[in-house]
């Protein structure tokens, strides 16, 4: 991250640096916070605080409008929940909620101020085709048409193609694996699925344990190189462990759990990077534990790569060879979700076919 | 400091660092290096306040795309700090862009305001909604009203606050579009135009300056009286008719940028609005006449 982010970061870590602020620093960092999906976590964590009222005048409206709208939000992801819950209820399938959903259904500190793009469920794999059957009845639809990304989300990834509701107009991302089928790395899904608690006043949704969060999290970011929401990803893993820190075994049992789901690696990159730019409290002997696994030249080279990855959250942040690495990190998403002799012709085609669409 | 003090090269030269411009709740610092932007600030902006405080509400900037669109039929795009919201127009149309993104800029998140879909206008403290759909006269009419003494609060945008239930203005400049120009240029001859822009999606568009005293007056709110719907019909006589609360709540909720987003204080707000307000029909042929109407109702 480029020192000029260092206002951002400085808040996120402890918030009631934001009362110390002067207006000028402020200018450069509502629209940093602003492009990082992050400004109405901050407008939650000063209120938290009692301290919006010391904030200069002009800073105010604006958190009152991204608190507005994360509010709005949550209502929306509520609402949302109750008509999956309705739609599926019936098949007597668990219906795990995942990240944004599954922190505002389980009360969990992350959803507080955060933003949404859509619902993320997972239900087994074997019932895929119920679940897919009973949604579209209750009115959510595939978006993508071509014959190519139906294949490309069936026979490949871990869900189904990205629906749309008709009426409402929110997206829905059904998922069967936390990593694509094509994946080097293999996970357990169903023992994800076994140790998910039912939700109370819900007949089928389910909350992952926190640790299956945490593990979920950390695979979503660091495996699907959806950069621009990097940190805000990484603001969630933060208050997760932050939270899970409060139980004495809290961190054994999630490394123990990191292993059973053969999820160590993401797990040592959320843990290295929540503690280098979040200070996450990370133990010292659980962050040598979680990095056993690579040498110091790998981190050193992970860390020119992930920091930058991180700093795509506004153009202020950018290091030199962000862009470099935005496109390395591009293709280390797709060469992990894939091996190279389905990847390579995936891209042509891609390249290809969005060259005819720009033309029509 | 007014815009207008400065000299049109001396606007060039701080709008490639970015120039504030306060217009009512907002600072808006805009960048741009096109010398049509420069020209159409400088004519139609003359009298808002420069901010020199450190802050700006957006900051925004549009400018030439890079590369080899320069030559071939080059392209304006709009910045909202580092990020493109819309697709590039052609160059001619980068003044209207700004404009339009600067509207966007407030009705994407402006949200401690309920933010309605209206022009707004003011006399002796109360303050005039015109919602109307496109094609129904309501550019002219604002303009028109502005041009006979009414002050301009905004021609797009009506901000309700959300604590005292007043309306904020920007009297920013008045979009007019394809005839209306005419109309109002002979209607007005001595009015203010920024370029006329040809062929952009919502056809010819050119801005109007904003009166002086509505610039003057930018940061007193006004309080809410009458809700008229303008309808223009070729001849026809001006007439006030009654419109049935209900379903001028129900148009400004449907047209509203962010009714629904606001949740249960939209609905207490827009709510609140109707109480306050008179709601009416409005017919009418000829632009003298409709000004007369209107004299009358600020009148009573």
């Amino acid at each position: 991250m480029n020192r000029r982010c260092n206002d951002l970061l400085a808040v996120l870590q402890e918030p009631a640096r934001m009362s110390a602020l002067t207006l000028a620093k402020w200018d450069r960092l509502l629209p940093q916070a602003q492009a990082a999906g992050l400004l109405a976590r901050l407008a939650v964590l000063a209120d938290d605080l009692g301290i919006t009222g010391q904030l200069p005048p002009p800073v105010r409206p604006h958190l009152t409008a991204a608190r507005t709208l994360a509010e709005r939000q949550r209502r929306a992801v509520l609402w949302e929940a109750r008509k999956l819950d309705e739609a599926l209820a019936a098949s007597g399938m668990p219906v795990l909620l995942l990240k944004g959903a599954a922190y505002v259904l389980g009360e969990l500190p992350p959803a507080r101020g955060r933003l949404f793009a859509d619902i993320d469920i997972l239900v087994p794999k074997d019932r895929l085709g119920d679940a897919e059957a009973r949604l579209m009845l209750a009115g959510w639809h595939a978006t993508q048409h071509t014959d190519y990304d139906q294949r490309y989300y069936r026979q490949w990834m871990h869900e189904l193609p990205p629906m749309t509701h008709l009426r409402r107009g929110s997206h829905l991302d059904v998922h069967h694996n936390l990593l694509p089928e094509t994946a080097r790395l293999k996970t357990r899904p169903e023992q994800v699925i076994e140790a998910a608690q039912p939700l109370p006043g819900y007949r089928c949704l389910r909350l992952p344990t926190l640790e299956d969060l945490v593990l979920h999290s950390a695979t979503h970011l660091f495996h699907e190189g959806e950069w621009q929401h990097g940190l805000r990803d990484l603001v969630d893993l933060d208050a997760l462990l932050r939270w899970g820190a409060a139980r004495s075994d809290w961190w054994p049992a999630l490394l123990e759990r990191a292993r059973q789901l053969n999820l160590g690696h993401p797990l040592a990159l959320a843990l290295r990077y929540t503690q280098r730019l979040l200070a996450t409290p990370v133990p010292a002997a659980v962050l040598a534990e979680a990095s056993r696994a690579s040498s110091r030249l790998a981190w050193a080279l992970r860390d020119a790569l992930f920091l930058r990855g991180f700093a795509t959250a506004h153009a202020d942040c950018r290091l030199p060879g962000t862009r470099l690495a935005a496109f390395v990190l591009y293709v280390r998403a797709h060469a992990l979700r894939m091996p190279l002799r389905l990847l390579l012709p995936h891209l042509v085609y891609k390249a290809t076919r969005g060259r005819e669409q720009a033309k029509a | 400091m007014r815009l207008g003090e400065l000299a049109l090269h001396e606007v060039r030269h701080r709008l490639r660092t970015g120039l504030a411009l306060a217009t009512g709740p907002f600072v808006f610092r805009i960048e741009s290096r096109l010398p049509a932007v420069a020209a159409n600030l400088h004519r139609l902006y003359a009298d808002f306040p420069l901010s020199e405080g450190p802050f700006a509400d957006f900051h925004v900037r549009v400018d030439r795309v890079a590369g080899p669109r320069r030559w071939i039929r080059p392209q304006a795009q709009f910045w909202l700090d580092a990020t493109q919201p819309f697709k590039p127009l052609p160059a001619d149309q980068a003044y209207a862009m700004l404009e339009w993104g600067m509207n966007w800029c407030i009705s994407s998140h402006a949200h401690h305001y309920l933010m309605l879909h209206a022009a707004v206008l003011e006399r002796g403290g109360r303050a005039l909604i015109l919602p109307g759909d496109p094609g129904a006269g309501k550019s002219t009419l604002t303009a028109a009203l502005m041009l006979d003494g009414w002050r301009l609060l905004s021609d797009e945008l009506t901000l309700m606050d959300r604590d005292d239930g007043l309306l904020y203005g920007l009297a920013r400049p008045v979009s007019l579009k394809n005839a209306s120009i005419e109309v109002i240029r002979a209607h007005a001859p001595a009015a203010v135009f920024g370029d006329v822009t040809r062929d952009t999606h919502k056809g010819t568009v050119s801005h109007l300056k904003p009166s002086a005293e509505s610039v003057d007056r930018l940061n007193e709110p006004a309080r809410p009286a009458w809700i008229v719907f303008p309808r223009w019909q070729a001849q026809a006589p001006a007439r006030l008719t009654p419109h049935p609360k209900a379903a001028a709540f129900l148009h400004l909720a449907s047209h509203a940028f962010n009714y629904s987003l606001l949740g249960a204080l939209g609905f207490k707000l827009t709510a609140d609005l109707m109480d306050a307000c008179q709601c009416w029909d409005f017919e009418y042929g000829h632009l003298p006449e409709a000004l007369q109407r209107f004299r009358v109702l600020a009148a009573t």
